[in-house]
Order: structure tokens, then C-alpha cells, then sequence
């Protein structure tokens, strides 16, 4: 018989495979990392000695029972690390374990394939030193290492005052933290981040820890130059200049949908994301039959509406499959996605999207580190006429590189959007296209 | 000269590696990201402009950390375990 596959072990893949099993339904559980936990819960390699509070801090229960529920599935159902699913279509994924070809039949799959850094390239972001915040805590988290000596956290959202206070905690040197948001804009948004006291008073405490500890947080401060030759060397915004030698920065996350988008799934604006998102309902199920989506990959909402979700559709999946489940579960998850979505809406006040971004980005701004292509090149395909985000890839080449866009094409949508005199839900979205990730040249696949 | 600081954890067991034929050493668990960044200033060349790169987002999405092991095979820097006695090259980009 044909499995239930799970794609993403993070908080979301998880629990979808918990709950399946727990129904005595085995899954197939498959993820691109060593070790099962998704990006917040990511799991340090075996031999590493430091505590669960000192790697996650507040989330450190969480976290633990993540990776406690990871170990109880992993010798019950086919789980299998290390595994890229690199291509999808009606019925089948393709992968690639461990540098070999394989595949995979599925009866019906959850796509919980969480989510990226979302990136605004400034000047000086492919020096050596610069680095996304997201991977800045990945050193810090998997590796115990700091990006350099003299740090500077750059960029908006709640990932930046947490890796910031993650690495005054664990010894780093700090040396400064520009926040785009203005402070008016946190002010705006408290009624509706009121809704989830816990997560708000955290975010106020990383805050007010950096401020208390000496580190200057910059806020309405837009990073706009990073310095170097071969490495960083510092960093300007407004008519400051600070001297660092490495630099994390990011604005908030974006979804991970090229899975989606292979297996078909109806796509559709969403102005809380500013992304294209795979449509879901209330349950996870997407446009495609046997196709559900769970977490961050489908429109972000954090660790604990991920883990939600994946128990939503899960519970989705065994209803259509006609296994008898709680009838009031379905319900009370409903509800409490419910009220975590209503503080996203807070969050998004609070970190505002940076919408001068476009206009202000230099000609010789590169945008796609992959191609090398900059802004200007970019502006010069609008220029000749051309809109669509597809046609200007293929005139320029923006986001064909090896990372498929993950990088630069919500960079260069916003680009093309304020250069065409467009609204950017109307400059269309960049099509995923197997492979999702480049093969090691030399693999064998199938025709 | 190295770009990144280790923190933590370094009470590991040495592996030794090479780096484009020079000796050096990580540490067991280091990813090969980080065992070239703890001696090192840059994982690879670009594509187009041979500008040194060092990585980007070590989750596995931008590919900007290839490197090459003596076997031939080309790796994700970030994410790929260091094993002992293994020879790393970078690749030098094409110059424009
Ligand atoms: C680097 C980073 C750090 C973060 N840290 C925090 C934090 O400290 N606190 C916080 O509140 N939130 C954090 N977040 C937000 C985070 O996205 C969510 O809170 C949460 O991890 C979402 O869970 P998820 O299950 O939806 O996806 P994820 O946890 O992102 O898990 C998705 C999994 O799917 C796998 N995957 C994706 N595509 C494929 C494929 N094609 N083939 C195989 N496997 C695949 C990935 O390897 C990953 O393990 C972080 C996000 C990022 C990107
Ligand atoms: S650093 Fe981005 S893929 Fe390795």
C-alpha cells in the first residue's frame, strides 16, 4: 500500500507524523538535515555538551519534547534523514538519500516544508562576514560558533532581537542592532500582539536584556552599505559608520512553496505575507486531493502554530481516509490557529514591510548573488517593456541560479513592481522548476 | 585568518583535513562550513566574478558554498559533516 508521506521533520512534520501513527497509520517521514527538529528545534551533532536551555532558552521544554517525539517515532515509522525531495508530481517524489536517486509512491502527502530568511540585499552582502540571521543562529545553535569577533544584527522581525540577545548570552560581541521598524510601529501593533502574552513579553524581554547589557538597538535604523574588501569591515546606515567584521541580517521569513507549487496546488496573494501562498483551508487541505500543507511553508505563524497545524492535517488525513478520529479536536486547533494568526497581524505592524526598499536600491546594488545580476540590470528588462517576473528571469537571468530565487526573487519582484509603476501581487511569482536544488553532478536519475 | 568564532563546545576531539593541499584541523561535528571558517576567510569563488564567497544562509538554500572533495564530488559546505583525513578545495570562480 502506498504510505502517507510527510515532507519537513520541523515542529509541523512532527506532530502530523505523531498524530498519523498515534491513528495506527505509519507515515513516511522524509527531511533534508542530519537530525529531525526543523529549523527552530535544530538539533545539535551528536557529541555536542551544551544544555537544552543554554541552545534554545525559553524554548528549551519545547524543543526537548520535539526531539523526544522525533526519537519515539524514528524506529516506528520510515523516516528517513538526509533525504532531499528534490522533485514531486501526481503520485510520486523523487529524492535523493544520501547522494543516490530514488523515489517515492505516495497515497497522500503533507507538505510541511517550513521556511527561509527573507532577504533585501544591501551593498557588501556577498562579502565573507555577511550572513542572514537565520544562518547567524544556525552557527551559534548547531556549530557554537559566532559569525566573527565584532557582530552588528541588521534587518526587522522577531529572529533579529532573539539572535542578537542569543549571542550577547553566549559570549559575543555585540556591537550593535538596527531594527527598519520605527518605534511607533511596535506602539501600533501592541493591542493585537496582547493576544499572546507569553510570546510578546518574551520579545520585550531580548529587547530590553540588549539595552540593559550596553548594546546600542538602533530603531527606524535601515542598514544601507556594508564596507569591505575581501571581508567585512563595517557597516553605514544614515550618517552613521560602525566598524565590525561580521553582519547578520534579514526581514522576517518567507514560505518554502517550490513542492507546492510542483504538486500543483493552487497558489494565491497574500498581502499579511507580501508572498504568493499555496491556498489551504481551515484543516491544511490544499486545491489538490490527496496535497495538505502545514507550518511556516504555506504562510508563516511560528513553531507553535506550526506543530498545530501538522495535528490538523493529519487529523485531516485520516478523516479522508476514513479513520475515526476525536471529533472535537479538529475544532479546538481551529481556534487556537485562529488567535495566533491574530497576533501575525500584530507582528507585521510591529516589523513593517521596508516598502522604500525598491525605490532606494542602488543600479549596482546585485541583487542575485547566484547570476550576478543587479538592480539596474533588472530595471533595464523593465525598462524594454517586460513586467512578469518569469519573462524578466528569462531576459536577465534574476533568480535562474542555483538557488531557484530562494535568495533574491522576492527582492527583485519588489524591484520590477516599483519600476513598472505596478502593485507587487501584480508582477506574478517565480515558477518552481525540478530540480528544487541542484544534484551533485554525476547523479543517476531516472527518466 | 579566520571568519568565524568558536564559542562553545570545543573540548571535541581534532579531526585533520586539508584545505587546497595546506594542513589543518576541525572538529568533530563541525560541519565542513565551519571547520574551513575557523581557518579561513572563504568557501569558494563566484561564478561569474571569482569574488570570494563564504556561505550565505547555512540552512541549505542559497548554494553559495560548494566545495570540491578529493573524490571529485562537490558538496554543500553547510551542510556536510567534516570526517577525518579528508581533502577540501575550493573552487576559484571563473575570473570575468
Ligand atoms: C534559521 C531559522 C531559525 C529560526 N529560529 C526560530 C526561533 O529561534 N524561534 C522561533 O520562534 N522561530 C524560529 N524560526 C521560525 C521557524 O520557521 C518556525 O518557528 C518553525 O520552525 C516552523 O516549523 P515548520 O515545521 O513549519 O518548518 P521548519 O521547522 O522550517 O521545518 C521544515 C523542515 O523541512 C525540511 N525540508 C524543506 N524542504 C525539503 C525538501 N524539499 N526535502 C526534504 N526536506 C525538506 C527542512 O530541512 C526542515 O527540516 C526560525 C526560522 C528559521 C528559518
Ligand atoms: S550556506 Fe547556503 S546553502 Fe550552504
Amino acid at each position: 500500500m502506498k504510505p502517507v508521506v510527510i515532507v519537513g521533520a520541523g515542529p509541523a512534520g512532527i506532530s502530523a507524523a505523531r498524530t498519523l501513527l498515534d491513528h495506527g497509520v505509519t507515515p513516511c517521514l522524509i527531511d533534508e538535515n542530519l537530525r529531525g527538529g526543523g529549523q527552530i528545534y535544530r538539533r545539535q551533532p551528536l557529541g555536542f555538551q551544551r544544555s537544552a536551555r543554554q541552545i534554545y532558552g525559553f524554548e528549551a521544554s519545547k524543543a526537548q519534547a520535539a526531539h523526544r517525539t522525533m526519537d519515539e517515532l524514528a524506529p516506528l515509522i520510515d523516516y528517513r534523514p538526509q533525504t532531499l525531495v528534490w522533485n514531486a508530481e501526481d503520485g510520486r517524489l523523487d529524492l535523493l538519500d544520501n547522494g543516490r536517486a530514488e523515489s517515492v509512491d505516495y497515497a497522500r502527502i503533507i507538505v510541511a516544508t517550513g521556511a527561509t530568511d527573507r532577504i533585501l540585499p544591501v551593498p557588501g552582502w556577498t562579502l565573507p562576514g555577511v550572513y542572514s540571521l537565520g544562518a547567524a543562529q544556525i552557527a551559534l545553535k548547531y556549530q557554537g560558533c559566532a559569525i566573527g569577533e565584532r557582530v552588528a544584527f541588521c534587518g526587522s522581525g522577531p529572529l533579529l532581537y532573539l539572535v542578537a540577545y542569543q549571542y550577547a548570552k553566549a559570549g559575543a560581541k555585540v556591537v550593535a542592532v538596527l531594527d527598519s521598524a520605527p518605534f511607533s510601529a511596535q506602539c501600533r501593533a501592541l493591542p493585537a500582539l496582547l493576544g499572546q502574552p507569553l510570546t510578546l513579553a518574551k520579545g520585550m524581554y531580548y529587547r530590553a536584556w540588549l539595552t540593559a547589557h550596553g548594546i546600542p538597538v538602533h530603531q527606524g535604523a535601515t542598514l544601507q552599505k556594508i564596507d569591505g574588501e575581501q571581508r567585512v569591515s563595517g557597516i553605514r546606515w544614515d550618517d552613521h559608520v560602525l566598524a565590525c567584521d561580521a553582519v547578520a541580517f534579514a526581514h522576517a521569513l518567507r514560505s518554502e512553496t517550490q513542492l507546492a507549487d510542483l504538486l500543483g496546488c493552487e497558489f494565491a496573494w497574500n498581502t499579511l505575507n507580501r508572498a504568493w501562498l499555496p491556498q489551504r483551508d481551515n484543516a491544511g487541505r490544499s486545491s489538490v486531493n490527496v496535497v495538505y500543507l502545514a507550518g511556516d511553508g504555506a504562510g508563516i505563524m511560528g513553531a507553535d502554530a506550526a506543530k498545530m497545524a501538522g495535528e490538523r492535517a493529519a487529523l485531516a488525513v485520516l478523516e479522508d481516509s476514513g479513520v475515526a478520529i476525536d471529533q472535537r479536536r479538529p475544532a479546538v486547533l481551529e481556534q487556537q490557529l485562529a488567535g495566533i494568526q491574530r497576533f501575525r497581524h500584530g507582528l507585521e505592524t510591529a516589523f513593517p514591510f521596508p516598502e522604500q526598499w525598491a525605490a532606494q536600491a542602488p543600479d549596482a546594488l546585485m541583487v542575485c548573488r547566484c547570476e550576478e545580476v543587479s538592480a539596474g540590470e533588472i530595471r533595464a528588462v523593465v525598462d524594454e517593456g517586460h513586467w512578469e517576473l518569469n519573462r524578466v528571469k528569462a531576459h536577465c537571468r534574476v533568480g535562474m541560479g542555483r538557488c531557484q530565487g530562494r535568495m533574491c526573487g522576492l527582492a527583485a519582484a519588489e524591484i520590477v513592481a516599483e519600476r513598472s509603476g505596478r502593485g507587487i501581487e501584480q508582477v506574478g511569482r517565480l515558477r518552481g522548476q525540478a530540480p528544487i536544488k541542484p544534484l551533485p553532478f554525476g547523479v543517476e536519475v531516472q527518466p | 585568518m579566520a571568519l568565524f568564532k568558536r564559542l562553545a563546545e570545543t573540548a571535541r576531539p581534532a579531526l585533520s583535513f586539508t584545505l587546497d593541499g595546506q594542513p589543518a584541523s576541525g572538529l568533530l561535528g563541525d560541519t565542513l562550513l565551519t571547520a574551513m571558517l575557523t581557518c579561513a576567510e572563504h568557501l569558494r569563488g563566484s561564478d561569474f566574478s571569482a569574488e570570494h564567497r563564504a556561505g550565505f544562509c547555512l540552512m541549505g538554500a542559497c548554494q553559495d558554498c560548494w566545495v570540491r572533495l578529493e573524490d571529485g564530488r562537490r558538496v554543500r559546505a553547510c551542510s556536510t559533516l567534516l570526517e577525518e583525513g579528508q581533502a577540501i578545495s575550493r573552487d576559484p570562480g571563473r575570473q570575468p
